[in-house]
């Protein structure tokens, strides 16, 4: 239960707000393209998390990481603007309380 | 080696044989044949009638066959049949006019499309009547009488494609189910009390012993007299054989007037040394067998329908022999019920005849003249008219004879009132048959077809019966005229009980002349009446409230309908319109409320929604680390 006393607790503090944000955003809004922007917003806050810890540690994992996450991240969102592009199709609209199919 | 047992039970199984020939295995090939597959095997059971018949001696008294049937604890039930001298007369009247009839229905239905099924139904009747008249038990009697009552509602309903009609064969069905109810419950007392349902072993019993309680016996008396009056239209249960008259004419013949309905007599006098001892149900029989006898009578003078005067004048002979039977004289009973077999058969099938020449007309009122026009079926049913109205020396005058008689002379307190009860009847009898063979046969033609006579196959049987109907009386006549001796009587002293004389020779004489003098003015009248239209229609105008009541039966059906059919209806209705779809559905659709309500409830969670699952998930997902974090914070 150790924490070194040198980090530096601003950007914890970053990353926590942006993660609730992208959280709280995801789960109530209902514009899907928002909800899409808020999953991104969560990944980046990891991706600001695992960069400070890989230069408080110095260590070169946490940096690679990020790479393959923005990667994923990209792919991610190419697939998804696909999907919400056919949703609007189908519906006329991409407000997610109109998708209701998983009810059966 | 073919011993007698094994031809009685030939006897009873040919015409089920035929019935499965004609009903199920040769159906559309030998259509056309099914008349004379039917006829060939109620004669050949009439061959061995006869042959059973000359082998009964006085040495053999009764041919027996048996076989096990069925065993209940105790109670073992055979398959047994016995042919005694009972047996024997019956057995040749059902086969013997059965095959008569099996004859003219070739001609009668020649016009319908398929008479294969009626012929099968007809042999089924033969099979399930021999059944009844054979069995030594009383369960297998019940088995033959529930045949016969099946074949009775086919055949009514054969034509079933008219509703009427149909509902005619069920109300015969269903007026016999109560009588058939009072017939098991006498059977049950029976083997409560005797332990055995067998003829001969209640016999025995009651012959040898004395201890047995009178008053259970004249229980069982009644119930069985119960089932008697079912299925041999006395009142109150008579109201099915008139309408039974919807059915084809020779089973009108055949079932509603020569055999089956004569089941209920026949029970009887099986039964005769139960019913010697039983002195108050006798009194009662004898009364609802006179009061049918008159009330019958009355209502068939003013039908118009030749099948429907034919049917009350039925009821009313059947309550002559019950009349006989209440008073303890079962051979004047069987006696009657032959001779009536053979002019009551011959007068339906002559109205069958008529019906036929004139193409389905039933209405006395648009016939007449037909003398000239059919002269056989004229001359066979002045014979048979004259045989029911009691002219000597036909058969009904000896058997009507000894039927009145034997009521003056039964020895019981009302004897005398009800002897003169069945004198009206027989009066009234004279002139209801006078009146319908002086509609139907002489003055002139009134109706619009254009009658014929009938072919031969129709006229043969006939004219067998007319002869039959001229000369049975001579094989029982009366002591009172000891011309030739009473060989009937003679034959049948081994089964029934004989009646004890309690009258002199003088007294039956004048009894007789009485009896005869009363046909006459009978017939008289009703010749006076009906041979001048003009006559019958003043009389008519001074009687119109009488005609009134007997033209509507005394509105008895109406009666019934309100008494029993209505609260039936209505409490039919009250469970089928209340009952069934609110308690009974509601209880069992009561779980499915449940389980549905339940589950509307728990259906809120599958909103469809991704984000409110993701909610859930996350809040499992925060539940799931508190409560692992718990015990590490802490």
């Amino acid at each position: 239960m150790n924490f070194p006393t040198s980090i530096t607790y601003w950007s914890h503090f970053v990353t926590i707000a942006m993660f609730a944000l992208g959280l709280l955003g995801f789960l109530l809004r209902r514009n899907a393209i928002v909800v899409l922007m808020c999953i991104e917003l969560m990944l980046n806050a990891v991706n600001l998390f695992l960069i400070e810890t890989s230069m408080r540690t110095n260590t070169p994992d946490g940096i690679i990481l990020v790479v393959f996450v923005v990667t994923v991240a990209a792919a991610e969102v190419a697939v998804g603007l696909g999907i919400i592009l056919n949703l609007y199709r189908l519906k006329g609209t991409v407000n997610l309380d109109h998708f209701k199919s998983l009810q059966g | 080696m073919l011993s007698s047992s094994h031809i009685l039970v030939t006897m009873i199984l040919l015409p089920l044989l035929g019935s499965f020939l004609n009903g199920i295995v040769i159906r559309p090939a030998f259509a056309k044949r099914a008349g004379v597959i039917a006829t060939f095997f109620a004669a050949s059971s009439f061959a061995c009638a006869v042959f059973l018949f000359f082998s009964l001696s006085h040495d053999v008294k009764a041919i027996n066959w048996s076989t096990n049937w069925f065993t209940v604890g105790e109670f073992h039930q055979q398959w047994g049949f016995k042919f005694d001298a009972l047996t024997a007369v019956m057995a040749l009247v059902v086969t013997g006019i059965g095959s008569l009839i099996h004859l003219y229905s070739i001609g009668y239905m020649a016009e319908e499309r398929g008479p294969s099924r009626y012929f099968a139904y007809l042999n089924l009747f033969l099979f399930n009547m021999l059944v009844l008249i054979a069995s030594d038990n009383l369960l297998g009697l019940f088995v033959g009488w529930e045949g016969v009552g099946l074949c009775s509602y086919l055949l009514i309903g054969y034509w079933y494609e008219d509703i009427d009609k149909a509902k005619a064969g069920m109300k015969a069905f269903l007026v016999n189910r109560i009588g058939d109810a009072g017939f098991l419950i006498g059977m049950f007392y029976c083997y409560q009390i005797f332990h055995t349902i067998r003829f001969d072993e209640i016999a025995q019993l009651l012959a040898t012993s004395s201890q047995f309680d009178l008053h259970l016996l004249n229980i069982v008396a009644f119930f069985l007299f119960v089932g008697a009056s079912g299925k041999s239209a006395q009142i109150p249960l008579y109201v099915w054989l008139p309408d039974a008259m919807a059915g084809p004419t020779p089973v009108s013949a055949l079932i509603h007037a020569a055999t089956m309905v004569t089941a209920g007599v026949y029970l009887i006098c099986r039964m005769n040394f139960l019913y010697m001892l039983t002195a108050d149900a006798n009194v009662l029989i004898a009364w609802i067998g006179a009061g049918t006898a008159l009330f019958a009578a009355l209502i068939a003078m003013a039908q118009s329908d030749i099948k429907k005067v034919l049917a009350y004048s039925t009821v009313s002979q059947l309550g002559l022999m019950f009349l006989a039977v209440g008073s303890r004289a079962y051979f004047a009973a069987v006696f009657h019920l032959m001779t009536h077999a053979f002019f009551k058969a011959l007068l339906f099938l002559g109205a069958g005849s008529v019906i036929h020449g004139l193409h389905g007309e039933q209405n006395i009122f648009n016939m007449g003249g037909l003398r000239k026009k059919m002269p056989g079926t004229f001359l066979t049913c002045l014979i048979a008219t004259a045989a029911i109205c009691g002219i000597p020396p036909l058969s009904g005058f000896f058997s009507k004879d000894t039927i009145l008689f034997s009521a003056l002379a039964s020895g019981s307190t009302q004897s005398s009132l009800l002897w003169g009860v069945a004198l009206v009847a027989s009066t009234l009898t004279a002139f209801y048959m006078t009146r319908m063979f002086v509609l139907v046969f002489l003055g002139n033609y009134r109706g619009e077809a254009h009658p014929h006579e009938s072919p031969w196959v129709m006229m043969l049987p006939l004219l067998i019966l007319a002869v039959g109907s001229a000369l049975t009386g001579f094989l029982g006549v009366p002591h009172g005229l000891h011309f030739m001796p009473n060989l009937m009587g003679h034959y049948l002293a081994s089964v029934l009980v004989e009646f004890p004389e309690q009258a002199t020779l003088i007294s039956e004489h004048a009894a007789m002349f009485v009896a005869t003098g009363l046909a006459l003015f009978g017939i008289s009248v009703g010749w006076f009446f009906y041979s001048r239209p003009s006559r019958a229609e003043s009389a008519y105008k001074v009687l119109k409230p009488m005609h009134l009541i007997f033209s509507n039966k005394f509105w008895i059906d109406e009666l019934y309908g309100i008494v029993f059919l209505a609260p039936f209806k209505a409490i039919s209705s009250f469970f089928s319109s209340f009952v069934d779809p609110t308690v009974i559905d509601g209880l069992a659709l009561l779980p499915v409320r449940i389980s549905s309500g339940v589950s509307v409830i728990i259906n809120v969670i599958q909103s469809g929604l991704v984000q409110f699952y993701l909610m859930i998930l996350l809040l499992g997902g925060l539940w799931v680390l508190w409560s692992s974090l718990k015990g590490w914070v802490i």
